[in-house]
């Protein structure tokens, strides 16, 4: 029997950005960040692509900004666990 | 001659690629990168001379004693205190200035005095005194900056009254770079009666810092960003003043005696001498060896050559940074005001976003408030991208930094 995926198989850090703008910052982990960057890719709205490495997308109202890094910003959203809510969503 | 080429064969991260590019390391106002030599003695100790220091008979004991009273030496000898007694190993700026709220100011401040702070600190250097205000009733008040970010000295004039007991100043921005005239602010609050702490976290690693010169009364700076470990740094303060503070923490290593009396039941304590009375418990006797390297690789280099190379850096980065229309810089423009410290924004993207496009090129800026939130709002800007410069950085990674930035820009 397959186990269900967790988002930990795919975040390696989830972390609240100083500053006003109260940014959340995703690391994916290295190992799994081209699977999660292409479901994260399939499930939310493409805006805008920049050389193919930088992806702006928008997801249920929050702009997310995906980097082929691995690296996310996931904008104005109200704290980690609305953050974690969203990846869950995208991610599994 | 000072050549960056040849310090940076001595630090092996700087060989490093992240993210397919080599390695750029703009981040040294929040830590350096370490030498090798400092590697080594941290290896060496550890491999060769490990042994808890003081009170100890045996060879190891006697040898890392040695170690760590000649990294107090040593530390004194680069900033010109005038005896060990004077140096106070503790893990990093933050502690040293905890240590003079908790130890000085616990004892020494009440209610109507005051602590006179300035806007552009570190929240390190704001944080304990408005803690303590509020268990002992003083006022904290801030000097306020001029827009450029440099200090209003006439403003720092205006505010320090005979109520004042304290001033608390860093010697450079962390987020401008700008440095205060910190002997001038010294000078006046030792005519008004106060003392003079000085933060020089962002100084003592990038210039020649002489307390008897600057006649501060302490000064506090970390090990890690003078290419030191983490863990240690040093309180400096005048002899006079630490014979009359408390001890911060209890424990071994900070005691003289602990005399049990049967008949009243009741314990004794004499403190230890200078410095070991504020060093509390088994210290980072590594960290200390660590930092002893690292002082001697700097003061190998030269301090001047130092604050030289990164006048030089910042110089040209402020000029090359004119080429791009949308990059705002904060702060003073001029490279002579300022230690290697810049802070910007790109229009169109916040301080986070840069930081992370910049990750990509292998680029390592901070973002964020750096732990200066007032001066942010002094600006009236949300965060900061930040680019820090040290000895092991070139002009050549400056045109990267450059040439990445105006893609940012055409990305727009």
């Amino acid at each position: 029997m397959n186990a269900k995926p967790n988002l930990e198989e795919y975040i390696a850090r989830i972390e609240e950005a100083c500053g006003e703008e109260k940014d959340i910052i995703i690391h994916l982990k290295y190992e799994k960040k081209d699977e999660a960057i292409n479901k994260i890719l399939k499930r939310a709205k493409i805006e805008k692509t920049v050389a193919g490495i930088i992806f702006d997308l928008a997801y249920k109202g929050l702009s997310i900004r995906l980097y082929s890094t691995g690296k996310a910003i996931i904008k104005k959203a109200k704290d980690k666990n609305q953050a974690r809510s969203i990846l869950a969503e995208l991610l599994l | 001659m000072f050549d960056p080429y040849k310090v940076r064969e001595d630090f092996p991260i700087l060989k490093r690629k992240i993210n397919n590019h080599p390695l750029i390391y703009f981040d040294n106002a929040a830590t350096s990168q370490k030498p090798r030599q400092v590697i080594e003695a941290l290896k060496d100790f550890y491999e060769r001379r490990n042994a808890n220091v003081h009170r100890a008979v045996h060879t190891l004991s006697l040898e890392a004693t040695e170690l760590y009273e000649e990294a107090h030496e040593e530390a004194a000898k680069f900033i010109g205190a005038e005896s060990i007694e004077e140096i106070v190993f503790v893990r990093g700026t933050t502690e040293a200035i905890n240590l003079v709220a908790y130890s000085w100011g616990l004892h020494n401040l009440k209610p109507g005095d005051e602590v006179l702070v300035t806007l552009m600190e570190h929240h390190s250097n704001i944080v304990p005194w408005e803690i303590l205000s509020r268990i002992k009733g003083f006022r904290v008040k801030y000097a306020d900056i001029n827009p450029d970010g440099t200090l209003d000295y006439e403003a720092l004039k205006g505010m320090l009254t005979s109520k004042v007991k304290l001033v608390c100043i860093t010697h450079v921005s962390n987020v401008t770079g700008v440095i205060n005239d910190v002997k001038w602010v010294a000078e006046l609050a030792h005519e008004k009666g106060a003392l003079v702490l000085v933060d020089g976290a962002q100084s003592v690693p990038h210039m020649s810092v002489d307390v008897q010169d600057v006649d501060c009364d302490f000064l506090a700076f970390s090990g890690h960003k003078m290419l030191g470990p983490t863990g240690i740094g040093v309180l400096y303060a005048k002899k006079e003043i630490l014979e009359k503070m408390e001890p911060f923490h209890g424990g071994g290593e900070m005691i003289k005696e602990v005399s049990f009396n049967p008949e009243t039941r009741t314990c004794t304590i004499s403190w230890n001498t200078l410095p070991w009375k504020f060093e509390a418990g088994t210290p980072d006797i590594g960290g200390a060896v660590g930092l002893k390297a690292a002082i001697e690789y700097l003061s190998a280099l030269g301090m001047e050559n130092v604050k030289a190379h990164e006048c030089n850096l910042t110089d040209y980065a402020l000029k090359r940074l004119k080429e791009c229309s949308k990059v705002i810089v904060y702060g003073p423009k001029d490279a002579k005001q300022k230690c290697g410290i810049i802070p910007f924004n790109v229009e169109g993207f916040n301080s986070h976003d840069v930081a992370l496009i910049l990750d990509s090129y292998g680029i390592m800026i901070r973002s964020g408030f750096h732990c200066a939130q007032p001066l942010h709002q002094k600006f009236k800007i949300p965060s900061s991208a930040r680019a820090s410069f040290y000895i092991y950085n070139t002009r050549e990674e400056i045109d990267r930094f450059i040439e990445a930035l105006k893609e940012i820009e055409e990305s727009l």
